[in-house]
């Protein structure tokens, strides 16, 4: 399906759960809401004109710093789909606040999602709601913040960690 | 040696001769400077004709650690075990830029120099370092060697 017609047909199926879109030299782009997030992929992944098979990728923004949109909610939560059978592609944010950063998980729909959400939660401490191992996956325990925050002072020095026994 | 005559080198200086000579480094290769280093360690430039041939991989068998790349604080509990399964005598060289100072790696994840870990004996300043840096930092080290006092 053409990238257009993708959000044409999310838009047609969720309603008001789909906040804005837009197209941008053939990348098509979603936000949704929290609350229909899971609903909203689980389609994306089963539906067999959608059938994004693949999740490319799970990232965040920190857009705290973003001008225009410094006063709006903190973080944006993206998720990079693909469709192996149809050769499309889609892209969907999910927008969370500092005071509440939570996002329910997607490893029930790719397993892939386990260590990207790691990541994320890692980076930028963003929780996912129901993700089975929560835990730090490039950084080491010790580690104090959460360094992609645009509030992470870039020369902080984080205390050496000792050989473990 | 003739009747009478003296046999004057001091043993130290004979044996930080062969010691210089018979350097065991292991390779602590973590980032691109392990490209310079392979450079050097080949036919082309050719670290053997210094004595220094041999990479040992294992910490136990090796006299000098070369630091080759950038140490992340996460690998830093590794490189301190390694430094301390080397026995002794032992000496480390800072191989490139990352592993002096951090380089440009001005940030969370990096080690700003090794020398905040372990002792260093030799830093090879570059990024990377081109192999005639490399050799004059082991030309350099293998003075050192020679001349400190040897402990056996």
């Amino acid at each position: 399906m053409e990238g257009g017609a993708i959000l044409a047909e999310l838009q047609a199926r969720f309603g008001a759960a789909v906040v804005e879109t837009h197209g941008h030299r053939g990348d098509h782009t979603a936000v949704v809401t929290r609350e229909a997030l899971i609903e909203v992929l689980g389609h994306c992944r089963d539906d067999a004109r959608l059938a994004f098979d693949v999740l490319m990728d799970l990232t965040a923004v920190d857009v705290s710093r973003l001008p225009g949109r410094e006063d709006g909610p903190r973080f944006e939560v993206v998720y990079h789909l693909a469709s192996l059978r149809h050769n499309h592609r889609l892209r969907l944010k999910v927008r969370v606040s500092e005071d509440h950063p939570v996002v329910p998980t997607a490893v029930p729909l790719w397993p892939i999602a386990d260590w990207l959400e790691r990541e994320v939660w890692d980076m930028f401490g963003v929780r996912f709601e129901g993700h089975p191992d929560l835990r730090r996956l490039l950084l080491y325990e010790e580690f104090v913040g959460h360094p992609l925050r645009k509030d992470y002072p870039v020369n902080r020095r984080q205390p050496l960690i000792g050989p473990r026994i | 040696m003739g009747v009478g005559s003296f046999f004057t080198s001091k043993l130290d200086e004979a044996i930080g001769w062969a010691r210089k000579y018979s350097i065991f480094q292991y390779p602590f290769v973590t980032a691109c400077c392990g490209m310079e280093y392979m450079a050097t360690a080949c036919s082309h430039y050719d670290i053997d004709r210094f004595g220094a041939g041999l990479p040992r991989f294992s910490p136990r068998q090796a006299d000098v650690l070369f630091v080759v790349g950038t140490i992340s604080h996460k690998m830093a509990p590794v490189l301190k075990r390694v430094y301390d399964q080397m026995t002794e005598p032992k000496w480390v060289v800072a191989f490139g830029v990352c592993t002096c100072t951090g380089g440009f790696y001005d940030n969370y994840a990096t080690v700003q120099g090794i020398d905040t870990i372990i002792p260093v004996d030799v830093y090879i300043p570059g990024c990377p370092p081109r192999p005639e840096s490399v050799i004059d930092g082991l030309m350099k080290l293998q003075e050192k060697i020679a001349a400190g006092a040897q402990r056996f």
